[in-house]
């Protein structure tokens, strides 16, 4: 579709009807009118399963109330069932912004209370993203490492590919406990457990794709080495890794999103004081659902912008190697 | 160069077997030198036989193709040459030594039916791969890769990815692949089979000059008559089931041809008894 609006002329591009229909087109009409829904139906629900705490809260007041006054409680209880985007949307501008531009003592500026102050959930997420992207980094390394292994080594394949698959069987809330207990025996503890937890969930799907692209190249680009009398580590270097970097992104991806799970999930048995999984804990705990969508909200946001970051890598790496993934 | 009757050896106690040393010099000896040579491979039903008996001499300067019904195994028996496949039987010499040891001397260049070129590498870069493996210093082999390119032709493309390029320019730059670091052998396996047949004209007299510019030996697998009789000194006439040498036709056509040679006598006759030895060779069955 985008080529195709290129090649218009300027002139065409003016008129109303035309953008109408690029933006039929194309993503940006599909999203808004998927969100409008989205939208409609969370209000709507939001009226049903606040109602009866509405009225509650209505009732306690002592005044008259109809119709209105049950939808306009509805959407404004400081403990719904459902809070309402709005309500989301304060949340998150009350705990980034509003914490920055706040009096707290503790930190004197506002950029070191946005960053820093623990009631900011840019801080949480900040915390949040430190264990997820260094448990994507062991992850990654790990899952290239195993993969590497297994395509050289046959007694590997045979040996190892059980346990690696057998390894994401096991539920990691039982597995989480276990990792967290263990390391802090060993001395290891805030970022570290996590991490680990992070990279025992994203190592799998970069094994996976990696014992695949290592192998992808062709037969006749392998003989073609062998003509040259290649060393094995030339092959390794000039044909099976660079072949496999169409495998390795979409595998990056996945990987990053598990990462960001193993990371919340590591921050639910640590009784961890910070992160977006001890705000959803927390906010469980003590009934707070803003909260706790606000720190959902933002785990989305940072899951987005953790694939966003892998895509973008990903485009300038295939733009490097020529354009052709 | 070998003479017919030595290139075609079916018994050959006469001929004293040469081993390599000082005192011959791998120039003294046929290129490739194959004595009884017979690869049988194990398949589901059965033992199959590639190649059977074969023996074969290949001189210095020979343009020698290989010419036969799919199933004939000569692409075998140039994978053989080049230490690509491994024979059940029988004796080959390349240089005067294993097929092994011409392989790790770099002493040839592989042309496949397909290009493999390397996507993610520019077409220059493709060209100083060998280059690459072999250590050569960085400037030295992009002044190689530049003349290569130079050779087929392709000298405006060194920046463009195999993507950008037709699947005849392709080809090229895998034939100016394998020039690019000097060897003196060529083997190459239908590197013309999946061009259209004007594209394919234009790279047989490519392919001609080449050979008779740079005193190339060339070894070269294909199923077209008219390309074999164009471009050989030799035709080796192959047929299947055992895979097997029918027959050798020498070609006394001069080494610099020109297409509209195709429309000569001389050439037909030549043309004519390769087919008549591809059907020769298909009556065994």
């Amino acid at each position: 579709m985008t080529t195709d609006v290129a090649l218009r002329e300027p002139s065409q591009t003016a008129d109303l009807g035309f953008r109408l229909r690029r933006a039929a087109q194309g993503r940006t009409l599909p999203i808004l009118t998927v969100l409008t829904a989205i939208m409609v139906v969370w209000y709507l629900a939001a009226i049903g399963l606040n109602r009866d705490r509405a009225i509650d809260r209505l009732e306690d007041a002592g005044t008259t109330f109809g119709f209105t006054e049950v939808i306009g409680a509805a959407w404004s209880l400081e403990r719904p069932v459902l809070p309402t985007p709005t309500q989301i949307a304060g949340n998150i501008w009350d705990s980034t912004v509003g914490v920055a531009t706040s009096r707290y003592e503790d930190l004197p500026t506002a950029i070191g209370r946005f960053f820093g102050h623990r009631r900011s959930l840019v801080y949480h997420t900040w915390v949040t993203m430190a264990s997820t992207l260094v448990g994507f980094a062991l992850g990654t390394g790990l899952g290239i490492l195993l993969a590497v292994g297994i395509v050289h080594v046959l007694t590997l394949e045979r040996s190892l590919m059980p346990w690696v698959i057998a390894s994401q069987t096991v539920p990691i809330l039982a597995i989480a406990p276990m990792i967290v207990v263990v390391l802090g025996n060993a001395g290891l503890t805030g970022l570290w457990p996590k991490a680990v937890i992070s990279a025992y969930l994203s190592f799998f799907p970069v094994t996976i794709g990696m014992v695949k692209g290592l192998r992808a190249a062709d037969p006749l680009q392998r003989d073609l080495m062998r003509t040259y009398s290649a060393t094995g580590s030339q092959v390794f270097w000039m044909l099976r890794w660079p072949s496999s970097i169409s495998f390795l992104f979409p595998s990056l991806k996945i990987g990053v999103a598990l990462s960001l799970v193993g990371a919340i999930v590591g921050e639910l048995p640590t009784g961890a004081q910070a992160g977006l999984g001890a705000r959803l804990l927390s906010g469980s705990y003590y009934g707070q659902m803003v909260s706790m969508w606000a720190a959902l909200i933002l785990s989305a946001l940072l899951a987005m912008l953790l694939i966003a970051a892998v895509s973008l890598t990903e485009k300038l790496v295939i733009a490097a190697r020529g354009g052709q993934p | 160069m070998a003479g017919p009757a030595a290139l075609l050896r079916k018994t050959r106690p006469d001929l004293p077997v040469e081993p390599a040393s000082a005192d011959h010099p791998p120039a003294e000896h046929p290129v490739v030198d194959a004595n009884g040579l017979s690869l049988v491979f194990p398949s589901p039903d059965g033992p199959v036989t590639a190649l059977h008996d074969i023996n074969l001499a290949i001189g210095r300067g020979d343009f020698v193709s290989l010419i036969g019904p799919s199933g004939c195994g000569k692409t075998t028996l140039l994978r053989v040459i080049a230490d690509l496949a491994q024979p059940t039987g029988g004796t080959i010499t390349v240089n005067g030594g294993t097929p092994d040891q011409a392989r790790l001397d770099r002493s040839y260049g592989y042309v496949f039916q397909a290009p493999a070129l390397y996507p993610w590498r520019t077409v220059i870069r493709n060209v100083e791969l060998p280059h690459e493996i072999m250590g050569t210093a960085r400037a030295e082999r992009r002044a190689k890769a530049e003349a290569a390119l130079d050779v087929v032709g392709l000298e405006g493309f060194a920046r463009k990815f195999p993507w950008q390029l037709s699947g005849g320019m392709q080809q090229r730059v895998s034939i100016a692949r394998a020039l690019s670091f000097d060897p003196e052998l060529l083997l190459m396996d239908e590197p013309f089979g999946a061009l259209d047949e004007i594209t394919r004209d234009t790279l047989n007299l490519h392919l001609n000059r080449l050979w008779a510019d740079k005193h190339l030996t060339v070894i070269f697998v294909t199923h077209s008559i008219p390309e074999a009789a164009f471009l050989s000194s030799k035709i080796v006439v192959m047929s299947p089931r055992p895979g097997r040498i029918v027959e050798v036709i020498d070609n006394p056509l001069p080494r610099v041809r020109d297409l509209d040679l195709r429309e000569t006598p001389e050439f037909l006759e030549i043309a004519h008894r390769v087919r008549v030895a591809l059907r020769h060779g298909q009556s065994y069955e």
